[in-house]
């Protein structure tokens, strides 16, 4: 059982490292495949048009030089990286894009895209409405839900079926139990899902078919469940952000043994947190789902004065047995930065201790970050 | 039982510094190195607080390293800690009643509360050399000043210049802007000055300010900073003639707790 685990966690690695030789993988296979730019693209559309999703979450191994050419320099780097893998090749394997646009800078990032790559790949534009709930925020997302389904089988060559996103939503919604199965059994199990092989484990979804990635999954949960209970000599916190993947990072969460036990990380747990709800409509069941998204820092939510987000993040400390609560802040993003004073005034609150820290994916450096976490989990120790 | 002797190397961004402590209590050596992390400033600095003690390195019982070249003594050091946890030790050590110390580092500044002499919490700068020594070297540079003066220089301000707090770069630009307008040094001295006091204040107000204040680290030596961070937070900034070694002799704390326990469990063993 502990060889299938150690296999298991090396294989997601090597997913998570090499996403461009998954797409080439992938392409070999004679399938098409879709990339797909943060947040909520309904990516079960790509799955039910038998297509592979590819997510679009910047790099950390490239240096942004040609996407200086559309992007203002306060542009997060998850968005000029998209642009810079777009730009130099990286991804010309794809065979379209989809763009969000449910930020600031997604939005213009969308026209950046569709003026540089258009001429190379459809570029699939998709404006999610921040009133959501209602029949007639509803009836908005479904449209614009129905122009991707047009436009993806338009590149697929063949309709897609009502069938085919049932289907699709069974599949994504297995994947979402299984992703918060591992979740939880990671934050248990610290001493061999180290936080180096967690997010590997979690990135490598992002560039896998996903019934795939379920079954392989599932069998690395019940290898994680047979696992002895670990009693953990470090300490514990649950972290927050948009996106934390960078395998140096990690490391230091490794070296002074500091459990990741629960995450509200954009690139983690706010994107499968949320199953799609039983619906006879399917399209009407995937826009009741973007209409669940709950406690997000980039959704509207109609009670935001009674601070319900910082409420549910302080909860979710709580709940997982964390000691404490680390923030990346990735520079710079205004939906975390605008989310930040109230969660820091409801954390101060409940006397949880929380550090944030500024990263973004051009850091090649983390001493800085390296001795704030090792202070952490000092203060946190004595706690 | 014999006398543990402790070495606590402090090896920052510009400076590496060494304290030999006798006991957990007395200081038997210091020395200090012009040059940090990455140069031959810590190995140096060893040799140096070696030969002021008239030690070699097989007395010590304990050696534990720190600051942002800590991880880069492999062999040198038994343990490394963060410099925050070792500056809040150094300064418990040196003012009893501390409950605020504010640390300005060659590339950053960190404000720690502390308790009881433990850290309870923190709050660090963000990935900018505003408000930092490297801000002040920078100054220095374009003002052509040592850095050593500044705190002199600034004391003889005559009128108010306000220089930016946002940037390094942009503050460059302001102070070469000021030169060019014949702006008194002086004076344009005083503005850095109150720049970095804004700086570090914004960063001390986000945990908040107990009494007693220390201010640890080489910059704590520039009187004109520490009056100019009195004036901004209202309070009194304690410093200490030992200031920019505050960071070692924590270290050098911490490795006497390790070591006495260690030779009590060794006593302990033997008595059975």
């Amino acid at each position: 059982m502990e060889n299938t685990m150690n296999a298991l966690l090396e294989k997601f690695d090597q997913i998570a490292k090499s996403p461009a030789g998954q797409l080439a993988a992938y392409k070999a296979q004679g399938k098409k495949a879709i990339g797909v730019l943060p947040y909520y693209a309904p990516e079960e559309l790509v799955y039910a048009a038998g297509m592979v999703p590819f997510g679009m979450w910047g790099s950390n191994k490239k240096t942004i030089s040609r996407a200086k050419e559309y992007c203002a320099t306060f542009y997060c780097t998850i968005a000029q990286l998209a642009v810079e893998m777009l730009l130099d090749g990286t991804m010309d394997g794809l065979d379209g894009v989809i763009t969000p646009t449910i930020c600031d800078t997604l939005r213009p990032m969308s026209q950046n895209i569709r003026v540089a790559m258009s001429d190379k790949m459809p570029v699939i534009f998709l404006a999610h409405p921040q009133n959501r709930f209602d029949l007639n925020g509803l009836t908005f997302t479904i449209s614009q839900y129905t122009n991707i389904r047009n436009r993806l089988a338009e590149i697929a060559g063949h309709p897609i079926s009502d069938d085919d996103i049932r289907e699709a939503i069974k599949v994504y919604n297995a994947c979402h139990v299984q992703q918060r199965r591992f979740v939880k059994l990671a934050g248990e199990h610290p001493d061999v899902v180290t936080a180096v092989k967690r997010s590997a484990v979690l990135k490598a979804g992002w560039f896998m078919l996903k019934d795939e990635y379920t079954a392989m999954l599932k069998e690395l949960n019940d290898a994680i469940e047979a696992l002895p209970a670990c009693d953990w000599p470090g300490t514990k916190v649950v972290v927050s952000g948009i996106i934390f993947d960078n395998p140096i990072l990690l490391q230091i969460f490794d070296d002074y043994q500091i459990a990741i036990v629960a995450d509200d990380v954009a690139h983690e747990s706010r994107t499968f947190k949320t199953d799609i709800p039983d619906d006879p409509d399917p399209m009407m069941a995937l826009a009741r789902q973007f209409a669940d998204r709950d406690h997000d820092v980039l959704l509207y939510d109609p009670q935001s004065s009674k601070n319900r987000r910082a409420e549910f993040v302080a909860q979710m400390v709580k709940d997982s047995g964390a000691d404490g609560l680390v923030l990346f802040m990735q520079q710079f993003c205004d939906p975390e930065e605008m989310e930040y004073p109230y969660l820091k005034k409801e954390l101060d609150a409940q006397e949880i201790p929380h550090i944030k820290l500024g990263i973004d994916q051009q850091m090649r450096d983390f001493g800085q970050a390296r001795t704030a976490l090792q202070a952490f989990a000092d203060v946190l120790a004595l706690g | 039982m014999h006398d543990i002797y402790t070495l606590g190397i402090d090896v920052g961004s510009t400076a590496s510094k060494c304290v030999i402590l006798k006991n957990g209590k007395e200081i038997t050596a210091k020395s200090l190195v012009d040059v940090g992390a990455g140069t031959t400033g810590p190995r140096r600095s060893i040799d140096n607080v070696l030969a002021k003690a008239e030690m070699e390195e097989g007395d010590l019982d304990y050696t534990l390293a720190t600051g942002y070249g800590r991880n880069s003594l492999m062999g040198l050091a038994d343990k490394q800690m963060s410099e925050l946890s070792c500056h809040a030790r150094g300064a418990f050590f040196l003012f009893p009643d501390v409950h605020t110390v504010i640390d300005i580092g060659g590339q950053d500044v960190k404000v720690m509360h502390i308790d009881n002499g433990a850290m309870t919490n923190f709050q660090m700068n963000d990935k900018c050399a505003a408000g930092t020594g490297r801000f002040l070297d920078v100054m220095a540079r374009v003002l052509e000043v040592k850095v050593n003066q500044l705190g002199e220089l600034g004391a003889q301000s005559q009128r108010r210049v306000e220089i930016s707090s946002t940037c390094t770069v942009f503050a460059e630009s302001e102070v070469i802007s000021q030169l060019a307008n014949a702006t008194n040094k002086n004076d344009i001295i005083a503005g850095i000055h109150r720049s970095v006091a804004h700086r570090v204040t914004g960063l001390a107000r986000r945990i908040g300010i107990k009494d007693d204040v220390v201010m640890t680290g080489g910059v704590a030596q520039n009187q004109g900073i520490v009056s100019a961070l009195q004036d901004e937070l209202g309070v009194e900034i304690h410093t200490s003639p030992l200031t920019q070694y505050t960071g070692a002799l924590g270290a050098a704390l911490f490795a006497y707790q390790i070591a006495k326990k260690r030779a009590d469990k060794a006593a302990k063993a033997a008595q059975k």
